[in-house]
């Protein structure tokens, strides 16, 4: 595990709006090498749009976001990606009619410096119950099948830093269990990760880090450790 | 009506024979206009309404490169090409920008396009018809089965159109470049955040659209008489097409086709002043039967 102070993904005093209705305000999220940083906040906090902010599906109006140093504000999804960043859906969106080995293929790339070392069979080998549902249309899985192949499906682009959109939503206790294993791996092999999510208990031990944001803006930024101790921050921002 | 006349022909090996050539003829060439229909609408969720105007350019563009070079390889090839890379300019000046558009504006922006497009024909070629002739290698003997006679053209057409139908289910079920633009119809966002252009996906499905219909245009110049507004009546086949096949359906473009194909052929027999309306009663059925068309899927 390698951490360094190098940014590879950050969004500087950002502002999103749906329509008229503003809802990030002034949002500033950086992640550096090799960290995990939990993004934790209520629902309907803001967690969802910052990661689309940076993933280019909700361009901020105003403010900047950077992928390895790159200013990529307002550029298309595929610009984004191709820069090196991965994002991962809250509501997973597999493509259901295409197999499970054809979504990964879909989202086959080299990395932004040619990295390639993401192959089918090297995700085989890290989520090995995909393998063996392979052929099976990807509509057709349960919910943490199609979490498991989702990140999968992003990882296969060779990213430099992840967005997961809380993985852990929704799925049986075993399954979030195996999601938490598989994003330690992905942590110990050095992928740097922003974690948005509701649970601040499944963020323990997997982040490092922890940016806590309420109503479109943020109130804390620590590490996880700091975090759990701080039982006003915690009381106040987070429903536990 | 004549159901006895169409009773001893169904009996009469020779008359099956000829009229299902004929019929797969008319399907066939309807295929490579329809399948382009429905693929765009399919990933664009734009309904091309000039298409039929991509089929007549294809044969226009063909009948010169016939005239100027005599060998019917190339003017088939220039039709395709041709009407491939006129599609990408009208997708890229026209299409992209209506985009989610309602309907209404796409229809709108497509009649302007045709209504230009055959004008401009009228210019560039005249208002009369033209006859593009059989190519010298077609012209043999006709093969006689069962006493039925098929043309060598006839033959040749069928076969090439159901290859470039067989290819174009392989490039669509089974390449990269297929997965990805089905996986653009159902989820564009989605593709795109995987680092895939989808501006160019759609592009490319525009001009592939295009080539096929400038292929069909090509093929059937020698059968069909030239003239400004032939894209008319195929553009309206092709729609009933893709009713009765299902919308982005490949496959079902084909069957639908080739039993449009079948009705028409076996129809000028049995119903020699119905013919048209024997395309709209299946289609009735089918939207009856089976409302999203017989491969489609779902209620859409």
């Amino acid at each position: 595990m390698t951490t360094t102070d190098r940014e590879i993904m950050a969004t500087e005093g950002i502002d999103v709006f749906y329509g008229s209705s503003q809802i990030l305000f002034d949002v500033s999220v950086s992640v550096t090498e090799g960290q995990t940083m939990a993004l934790l906040g209520r629902n309907g906090a803001g967690k969802s749009t910052t990661l689309k902010a940076i993933a280019g599906l909700a361009p901020p109006k105003t403010g900047k976001v950077r992928i390895l140093g790159r200013e990529l504000q307002r550029r298309r999804p595929h610009v984004i990606a191709r820069a090196g960043l991965g994002y991962v859906p809250e509501d997973r969106q597999v493509f259901p009619e295409h197999t499970v080995e054809d979504n990964l293929l879909i989202g086959e790339k080299r990395g932004p410096n040619g990295e390639d070392y993401w192959t089918v069979r090297r995700i085989y080998d890290m989520l090995p119950l995909l393998e063996p549902l392979k052929d099976r249309f990807a509509g057709r899985l349960s919910g943490g099948e199609q979490q498991m192949l989702t990140i999968g499906r992003t990882l296969m682009g060779n990213p430099v830093g992840l967005l997961l959109d809380e993985p852990s939503e929704g799925l049986a206790p075993v399954i979030v269990q195996q999601i938490g294993a598989l994003l330690r791996k992905l942590r110990d092999m050095g992928v740097t990760v922003l974690l948005a999510e509701q649970n601040m208990h499944f963020c323990l031990g997997i982040a490092s880090h922890a940016t806590v944001i309420d109503k479109g803006q943020i109130v804390f930024r620590d590490t996880i450790e700091a975090l759990k101790a701080n039982e006003d921050v915690k009381a106040r921002y987070l429903a536990l | 009506m004549d159901l006895s006349a169409l009773a001893s022909c169904l009996i009469t090996p020779s008359c099956v024979i000829t009229q299902t050539t004929s019929g797969l003829i008319i399907g066939l060439l309807l295929f490579l206009v329809a399948a382009g229909v429905s693929l765009i609408f399919g990933v664009l969720k734009v309904v091309n309404f000039a298409h039929g105007a991509f089929y007549m350019l294809g044969a226009y563009f063909a009948y010169t490169a016939y005239q100027l070079s005599g060998n019917y390889l190339i003017a088939v090839l220039a039709g395709g090409i041709g009407v491939a890379l006129f599609g990408l300019v009208f997708e890229r000046l026209l299409i992209s920008r209506v985009y989610g558009s309602p309907v209404l504006m796409q229809l709108l922006v497509c009649y302007g396009a045709i209504l230009i497009l055959d004008d401009l024909v009228k210019i560039i070629w005249g208002a009369d018809f033209l006859s593009f002739g059989m190519p010298s290698a077609f012209q043999q003997l006709p093969f006689v089965f069962a006493g039925g006679v098929v043309p060598v053209f006839y033959l040749f057409l069928i076969v090439v159109a159901l290859a470039i139908a067989g290819l174009l289910g392989l490039l669509i079920s089974k390449t990269r470049y297929g997965k990805i633009v089905r996986a653009a119809a159902v989820n564009p966002s989605m593709v795109s955040a995987l680092g895939i252009n989808t501006g160019v996906v759609y592009a490319s499905v525009f001009v592939l659209g295009g080539f096929l219909a400038g292929l069909a245009g090509g093929l059937a110049a020698p059968v069909r008489s030239l003239t400004a507004g032939m894209g008319t009546s195929i553009i309206i086949e092709s729609f009933i097409v893709t009713v009765i096949g299902g919308m982005g359906s490949v496959a079902g473009a084909l069957v639908g086709s080739i039993l449009i194909g079948l009705v028409r052929s076996f129809g000028t027999i049995g119903f020699p002043l119905f013919t048209e309306g024997l395309m709209f009663v299946l289609m009735a059925v089918v939207l009856v039967l089976k409302p999203s068309g017989l491969f489609g899927k779902g209620g859409a």
